[in-house]
């Protein structure tokens, strides 16, 4: 078990929300849609670019920026 | 009976499907009052009596952040609708209740249309309907909106919530959020029903609620309304804030979201919902985006789609644009056939019909391009391509959802610069907005299409689709630095964030696309049909007057005479009339020489005329670009609408025409015209992507940037960076080609 920032998460890895910084609009945008401690999420591709990221979380597909996801804390297996 | 209704919900939630389910066609769309969201209303009939339905603008939350969220929660503390119905995907029902649990919060009825159902079921996920109605303590309708399953029951389900709900308050929902949130929300609430404060529109317990969330709007509404209780309010929220930072780590707003979805959570595990396959787990949809999203493919992909879709519109569209050609052909000679000589004839064939005509006959185009445009919007992949190029849009100082405004203003050419300006709102940031909306106007809008559909057709016939691809390519290249130009220079400041769902495809329904299609159709004709006609009108007014003084007819006469002295006038009439290869070579020979003599003379007329010395008198300076005077005077009407330079440049041709027999259409006209040829073309197709926007998308520019100063910028920078690229065009053209 380890806290990695989800940014770092590899594509297929699965892991559990431990912490969202941010606060103002970005925290407000990443948790109204479920980003929040606790939430199971799964990585499930990158763009052409390798950034925005999309993950799968509460059974649907979610993007977000790179530096975005650096808020984001998960614990990875 | 009449009941006000409103549709609430999530994007994707199958909102506007239910909307089209319950209204058929009985909708029209306008704009809420003061902003410029659009407010789809229709009406339906119920046993109970008839329903008004008002579809609220898609929202995943009911924070002050952006303008939808705010004219949604508006419109429901100030219509007071007998009911909100809340559209709940139950194949994404725990993000979906965020926004519920948020209407219960405010105290406002809600019934709850459980939809794609079909959807849950394929995904093994099984919903106890009675369970969470139980537990929300609201009706809850399972549905189909696709398939109209369930609308009966709903509409009953309705009326009967509503006349149980007469004479009732209803109790908001109240939700723990923590021991130190709770205890702050007891303690302003208190304050807030012994002061009266906002209790006229707001439950306590929300304003207090909002308090903590930092609601902007709520805080600047609760200054003004008691300055004093505002700043009592303000103390506990900091007290507490404070108090969460030190213990906890975070802070109200994190908190309450936090909390919010705790409830949910620990609500749908009263065995409400149960999951047969890992709620993760691929579906479908993201196999396919597997494929379509893909480093190497996906943008190859995204390429092929484009094209696809001009082949679409160019191939079929094509074909009713021929009729409708063949049909204002036919009127126009009828009329001439019709009418006596004089300016009625002249007025009614090159300023009404010819005008009128020339923008009718696209219409069947601008109807394939946004069936194909809605297509992909409908099925979900214009979010594909948000996500594939927001990397991109931000090197430009943009966002991934500028991509939405662009595409509707013409990004895949035929949409249409003021809703493309008006999709901007849709973006959080005002720096990104702006950028986006000053530069929205480049792309290619169903207007413009005409113009290039004209000069591609006349000059660049063989390489339809390829030049149609470059025209495209050249105003995103164009807009996109330009965008960085204005986010380095004038409008410069921070990214905003791209949060953002990937909804799973789906296979649009025909009604969507239908409606959605009339729609934007419709809004053209309406267009076309009124302030085109007008200025049409006006144009054949500014082409015809002030006429040549009686010197100068007197001059075409005798000109006409030297040929004609020795003949009778039906003599000359027979060979005027008759087919060019009946007449003898003599014949032949004298009226090439009479028609020469007609054209000079209508020339001689139009260059006399208002727009003619407009024309000529600029014609010094565009004459770097390679324009004439006509294609001056088209370009001044183009302000008034892009399509005007299309019917400009017709009715200036056909002034100039004389043998009605020679009508073929203004593309063979333009391809024999003087001064004209494929470098010509090009320039002015390069001056018609970047001069100034249409007046309807400069007023709409200072409405949404909120001043008169970006309308003017837009007109006066457009047009100079037009004329730039256009001389450099020309210029660098004409020195290759010698």
């Amino acid at each position: 078990m380890a806290t990695i920032k989800l940014r770092e998460m590899q594509v297929n890895q699965t892991g559990v929300i431990v912490s969202v910084k941010g606060s103002g609009e970005l925290g407000r945008r990443i948790r109204e849609m479920g980003l929040v401690p606790g939430k199971q999420i799964k990585i499930q591709g990158r763009a052409p670019l390798y950034d925005p990221v999309s993950l799968r979380i509460m059974g649907f597909t979610l993007t977000l920026r790179n530096n975005e996801a650096d808020n984001i804390q998960v614990e990875v297996n | 009976m009449s009941f006000a209704i409103a549709l609430a919900g999530n994007p994707n939630s199958g909102k506007t499907t239910l909307f089209n389910t319950l209204t058929g066609a009985r909708q029209h769309v306008g704009n809420y009052p003061g902003v410029t969201v659009e407010k789809k209303q229709g009406t339906c009939t119920s046993d109970a009596g008839v329903f008004n339905v008002v579809d609220l603008p898609g929202t995943y939350s009911l924070t002050a952040y952006s303008l939808e969220e705010v004219v949604a929660r508006d419109y429901l503390v100030n219509e007071s609708p007998s009911i909100i119905v809340n559209i709940v995907d139950a194949s994404n029902l725990e993000r979906n209740l965020y926004l519920s649990v948020q209407f219960m919060e405010m105290g406002v009825p809600v019934c709850v249309a459980l939809n794609m159902m079909d959807v849950a079921q394929k995904r093994g996920i099984r919903i106890d309907i009675e369970k969470l109605s139980q537990l929300l303590n609201v009706p809850v309708v399972p549905t189909v909106a696709r398939s109209g399953e369930g609308k009966k029951e709903l509409l009953e389900t309705i009326a009967a919530t509503i006349v149980s709900n007469t004479d009732k308050e209803v109790a908001p929902l109240k939700i723990s959020y923590g021991m130190d949130i709770d205890g702050a929300l007891d303690e302003m609430e208190a304050i807030i029903l012994s002061d009266s404060f906002l209790t006229q529109n707001y439950p306590a317990r929300w304003t207090a609620l909002k308090y903590l969330e930092n609601d902007q709007q709520i805080i600047d509404m609760g200054k003004s309304a008691n300055a004093h209780v505002a700043q009592t309010l303000s103390k506990i929220v900091n007290k507490v804030t404070r108090h969460l930072e030190a213990t906890l780590d975070t802070h109200p707003e994190g908190m309450i979201a936090d909390q919010r979805y705790g409830f949910i959570n620990s609500l749908l595990k009263q065995n409400v919902v149960t999951y047969a396959y890992d709620r993760n787990r691929l579906e479908q949809s993201d196999k396919i985006d597997k494929i379509v999203t893909n480093r190497f493919v996906g943008p190859v992909i995204m390429v092929a789609i484009l094209m696809g879709l001009y082949h679409f519109t160019f191939t079929y569209g094509a074909i009713p644009m021929e009729w409708l050609e063949a049909f204002f052909g036919w009127l126009g000679s009828v009329a001439d056939g019709v009418l006596p000589d004089g300016y009625l004839k002249s007025l009614v064939i090159s300023g009404i019909i010819d005008g009128v005509g020339g923008v009718m006959g696209f219409v069947p185009l601008i109807m394939f391009m946004f069936l194909g445009i809605s297509f992909l919007e409908d099925s979900g992949y214009l979010a594909r391509m948000a996500f594939m190029l927001d990397r991109v849009f931000r090197i430009f100082g943009l966002h991934g959802s500028s991509v939405m405004a662009f595409i509707v203003s013409g990004g895949i050419a035929g949409g249409c610069a003021v809703p493309g300006v008006m999709a901007t709102r849709t973006l959080k940031s005002p720096n990104e907005r702006l950028a986006t909306l000053l530069t929205v106007p480049f792309m290619n809008c169903g207007a413009k299409l005409p113009v290039f559909a004209l000069l591609v057709a006349a000059f660049f016939s063989e390489y339809k689709a390829l030049v149609m691809l470059g025209i495209t390519l050249i105003s995103w290249v164009g807009a996109l630095l330009v965008a960085r130009l204005l986010r380095s220079t004038l409008i410069r400041g921070e990214a905003t964030p791209f949060v953002m769902e990937l909804p799973p495809y789906r296979l649009p329904t025909l009604k969507g696309l239908m409606i959605h299609t009339w729609e934007r159709t419709s809004a053209y004709v309406k267009k076309a049909g009124t302030v085109i006609l007008g200025i049409s009108i006006l144009l054949w007014a500014m082409m015809t007057f002030p006429e040549l003084g009686s010197h100068q007819k007197d001059l075409f006469e005798s000109k006409r005479a030297a040929f004609t002295e020795e003949m009778t006038a039906s003599a000359v009439e027979d060979i005027m009339t008759q087919d060019s290869d009946v007449l003898s070579p003599k014949a032949l020979a004298l009226k090439q020489a009479l028609v020469q003599i007609d054209q000079e003379e209508a020339q001689a007329g139009l260059k006399n005329s208002v727009a003619g010395r407009l024309g000529v008198a600029l014609e010094g300076i565009t004459r770097y670009a390679g324009f004439d005077w006509r294609t001056n005077i088209a370009l001044v009407g183009g302000f008034a609408a892009k399509e005007v330079v299309v019917s400009t440049l017709g009715t200036a041709y056909s002034l100039g025409e004389v043998d009605p027999e020679e009508t073929g259409s203004l593309s063979d006209r333009l391809r024999t015209a003087k001064g004209w040829g494929p470098l010509t073309a090009f320039s002015l197709i390069i001056f018609t992507i970047f001069y100034a926007p249409c007046f309807v998308t400069v007023v709409c520019i200072a409405k949404e940037a909120g001043s008169w100063k970006w309308a003017a910028f837009s007109v006066i920078f457009n047009t100079t960076l037009a004329f730039g690229l256009s001389v450099a065009v020309y210029q660098v053209g004409s020195l290759i080609m010698s």
